[in-house]
């Protein structure tokens, strides 16, 4: 029987290297799954991980997709250190999206200096807003979390759909399910593509979250919240109100991402605006360790494999789900590597039925892996 | 001549870093009541563990009478008549006596008749058990019997103790060590382990004494004062704490009519608890664990309220319905029980364990930004001035041994220069030369006006430095005495009294 014993100090060059083991095993077990698709390895790989940056656009391309995954994915690691499993993200994307939406159309056709930042305000409290709730259930009735907030996320989408066919469809759109086209779009980055200055926000915010994170009282409470509620009593911290700061800041980052992507690349309000970037970005936070920089890294690397991921399928005719496919081998590689950076396994000659009370304390089996602590 | 019966030859058990077994040679006689004494750290829970089965030695070997003994795992150790009764207990406190008992001996024998072996074994060792009680009901001593009578019904040869009497109060020691030498008397022998020196004067017929993972030497504790002992434990003289007689300040720690149900299956309820503490006084309370201990921590802190503000007060502020941070902000600092995970955060440095209470009377933190020079400083402090023995302030709190990691808390808190200092088990698990550090630092605290408030099962402890001695009991504290009025057995009973003195144990609480 093989048995996981906990490690006293698990190492931090290991902490910091899985993610780089797991990208590495990722794409070996890419190689094989070619393979045995019968398409050519190493020119897939390519075209999946190369080819997208040898072109400006291509690396546009990459500051779109990226854009919403980093931001979203450091309010999620904000909130992850702290224990927070807000797993509504892509939920509190579409109401974001909605709310700073349906001020550009409440305005339409006015525009002016004043129209975005207002626009962002209100996808920053739409998107908080709606983490209000899963937030409020946990404070109040200690609900769980991760399931209010990943089941809020099926009534967000469907809140969006049924006001873009409804009370926000574009009224000279033929019927069609989406809004008027926004008079007022997010100022271009690159010339000639669509990369915006989202993805400058999305810088500001890795700072900003690394300076709570790292030197901030207030990010060193989340992190004793997380690591240690009970230490975090003891040291006098909120537990309520560390919750509801999570929950917010965690829930506007994504309200932004949405209201970026619909006053960007999309430039209209539309049912299928919430694509799963609020999903992608939970392996993205893991993936970059919980750690802002590494959150900038793992984004891009994540933006790369779906911007490749369509480039195979147009080029090699690869099915669709190469992109889910390879963003889950990611997790799967960090979480088992994880495992075995915190617990060192043993091979475990077969017990008797006869359990032993003592020796169980000696060796406990893990079950679930320590939370990362970078 | 009969060979003994376990004999340990150069067994020597090497950690990344550390030697924990340097050939540790030493031999257990038939009948004999063998102690083995060594500081934190000195490799004394390896060697058991090793004994035990738990570990393997990397060199050296061990026979059992005579015949060769490397045990694989402890149900092999157990097999060949070795048992253990650890010091924290494997029982689920939902599940009754027998069926605890029944889950940690082999199947076979859990089949039939256990109940009536249980009943047998119980009597026969004056170790009164009823096998239908839930565990969760019982006193910790009644507790420690269930692990005893586990042990027993396997019939061994040799139980090795690992500090048994920590939980216990002085009436339940005395009946544990007669269980003890009767159990000698009929053929067992018995490994004890403990740091407390008296008791291994009055109970073990040889000493060995390990120091840095090395068997440094071997006596008959009943020849040797406590105080030798003490000093071959830890290769230095010891010149014990002086309580000096300090003038009392003004009331600094105010508790009156506290009263608190607990939010715990089996948690005790706190009831009409008052207690006033002066500067430069070190007040101590006594009990046996689970009487109310945890609970009052607790409240003391501030991590469950009070029901009234003026149920506690510092330094005349009423603080019951404030949370931990104004109390701290007054001037309060204290260490919970649970060092690991409660007073201390596992994975995060030193150094951040420094802010987690340090951060505003250290002011750790300016406009919200943590300073990290100065609490590193402040960590590099607490590391010197109490020996924390670690690899350094950047190192995560989990690599630290349990007593180092006792140092460190105690250390944090008693540099803030606090108003009011109250500390769970001050010296737990650390050895003589900390404990007297710690000693000492208490003392002076108290001398430049710090209100003291200690909580600890070691009666020894409580008396060498507090002036005062409360008794907490099923929730309930005993109006204090000054400590020169007192003795061992008075505190014993009122153990038993449920908040008062006199009274003996089953009578109608007193409440004073």
């Amino acid at each position: 029987m093989l048995r996981l014993e906990p490690r006293r100090e698990p190492s931090r060059i290991m902490f910091y290297a899985t993610p780089f083991l797991a990208i590495g095993l990722t794409l070996l077990a890419g190689i094989v799954l070619f393979e045995a698709l019968d398409k050519p390895p190493l020119a897939a790989m390519r075209l999946i991980f190369i080819e997208p940056l040898t072109s400006l656009r291509g690396v546009a391309e990459l500051l779109v997709k990226g854009t919403p995954l980093v931001l979203i994915a450091i309010g999620l690691a904000i909130s992850f250190r702290g224990g927070i499993w807000n797993i509504g993200a892509e939920g509190q994307f579409a109401i974001g999206a909605l709310a700073g939406g349906a001020v550009a159309l409440a305005f339409y056709p006015a525009t002016g200096w004043w129209l975005l930042p207002l626009m962002s305000l209100a996808g920053i409290a739409g998107g908080a807003a709606w983490a209000a709730i899963p937030a409020l259930l946990r404070t109040r009735f200690n609900a769980n979390e991760i399931l209010v907030s990943l089941m809020l996320v099926y009534v967000a989408v469907l809140l969006l759909s049924s006001l873009v066919h409804g009370a926000l469809r574009d009224p000279d759109g033929l019927n069609f399910p989406e809004s008027r086209l926004f008079q007022t779009s997010l100022p271009i980055l690159i010339e000639g593509t669509r990369a915006h200055v989202g993805f400058l926000v999305g810088l500001a915010a890795v700072l900003l979250s690394w300076v709570l994170l790292e030197r901030h009282v207030l990010g060193f409470k989340i992190k004793v919240l997380g690591q240690a509620p009970r230490a975090a009593r003891y040291g006098g911290f909120s537990e309520q109100g560390l919750i509801w700061f999570c929950f917010l800041v965690s829930g506007g980052c994504a309200g932004l991402a949405g209201l970026f992507e619909a006053a960007g690349p999309v430039g209209q309000l539309v049912p299928a605006l919430p694509s799963g970037y609020g999903f992608t970005a939970i392996v993205v936070a893991f993936l970059g360790r919980l750690n802002p920089v590494g959150i900038l890294l793992a984004g891009l690397l994540l933006a790369l494999t779906y911007i490749g991921g369509e480039t195979a399928q147009i080029a090699m005719s690869l099915p669709s789900a190469t992109t889910a496919v390879f963003q889950g081998m990611f997790l799967f590689f960090l979480l088992a590597a994880d495992v075995l950076v915190n617990y060192r396994p043993r091979w475990i000659a077969k017990r008797s039925p006869a359990a032993d009370p003592c020796a169980r304390s000696e060796a406990p089996v893990a079950t679930m892996q320590r939370l990362p602590t970078p | 001549m009969t060979p003994a019966l376990l004999e340990l030859h150069g067994i020597t058990k090497r950690f990344p870093g550390v030697l924990a077994n340097d050939a540790v040679t030493l031999s257990i006689d038939h009948k004999e009541i063998h102690a083995l004494l060594g500081e934190n750290g000195a490799g004394k829970s390896t060697l058991v563990k090793i004994i035990y089965g738990v570990m393997r030695p990397d060199d050296g070997f061990m026979r059992l009478n005579g015949e060769a003994y490397a045990p694989h795992k402890p149900a092999e150790a157990r097999g060949k008549g070795i048992g253990m009764v650890f010091q924290q207990f494997s029982l689920f406190e939902g599940l009754t006596v027998a069926e605890n008992i029944a889950l940690g001996i082999s199947a076979k024998m859990a089949r039939s008749g256990l109940r009536e072996r249980i009943a047998a074994v119980s009597t026969a060792y004056g170790l009164r058990l009823d096998p239908d009680r839930r565990v969760g009901k019982l006193s910790v001593g009644e507790r420690q019997r269930v692990e005893i009578v586990r042990c027993l019904l396997q019939e061994p040869k040799l139980i090795i103790m690992d500090e048994p009497t920590s939980v216990l109060t002085p009436q339940e020691i005395e009946v544990l060590f007669q269980t003890l030498r009767r159990l000698v008397s009929e053929g067992c022998s018995i490994l004890y382990i403990s740091h407390k020196l008296e008791e291994i004067r009055a109970l073990c017929d040889r000493a060995t004494i390990l120091r840095g993972g090395k068997a440094v030497g071997e006596c008959d504790p009943k020849q040797q004062s406590a105080h030798r002992l003490a000093e071959m434990m830890i290769g230095t003289t010891l010149v014990p704490p002086q309580r000096a007689a300090f003038g009392l300040g003004p009331v600094r720690l105010k508790v009156a009519d506290l009263t608190l149900a607990s939010d715990e299956q089996f948690g005790v309820d706190l009831e009409h608890v008052g207690l006033e503490v002066r500067g430069g006084e070190i007040f101590g309370i006594a009990g046996v664990a689970g009487n109310g201990q945890a609970e009052l921590m607790e409240a003391l802190i501030g991590e469950r309220l009070a029901n009234a503000p003026g149920a506690i007060e510092i330094d005349g502020v009423p603080v019951g319905v404030r949370g931990p941070a104004v109390r701290r902000a007054l001037g309060l600092t204290c260490v919970p029980e649970e060092r690991v995970g409660h007073g201390s955060v596992p994975d995060m440095t030193l150094w951040e364990n420094a802010v987690l209470t340090a951060k505003t009377r250290m002011k750790l933190a300016t406009w919200g930004f943590i300073g990290v020079p100065r609490a590193k400083r402040f960590a590099g402090k607490v590391v010197q001035e109490l020996g924390v023995r670690t690899r350094g302030i950047e190192h995560a709190v989990r690599s630290l041994s349990g007593g180092n990691l006792q140092k460190f808390v105690m250390g944090r808190e008693m540099l803030q220069a606090p108003a009011v200092l109250i500390a769970a088990q001050p010296t737990w698990g650390v050895d003589a030369g900390a404990a007297a550090t710690i000693h000492k630092f208490l003392l002076s605290l108290a001398q430049s006006g710090t209100a003291i408030l200690i909580v600890s099962q070691d009666l020894d402890e409580l008396f060498a430095i507090s002036s005062r001695i409360a008794v907490i009991a099923g929730g309930r504290l005993s109006p204090a005495r000054p400590v020169d009025r007192l003795t061992t057995q008075q505190i014993g009973l009122a153990m038993g009294a449920h908040g008062g003195w006199e009274a003996p144990p089953g009578a109608e609480p007193t409440h004073a």
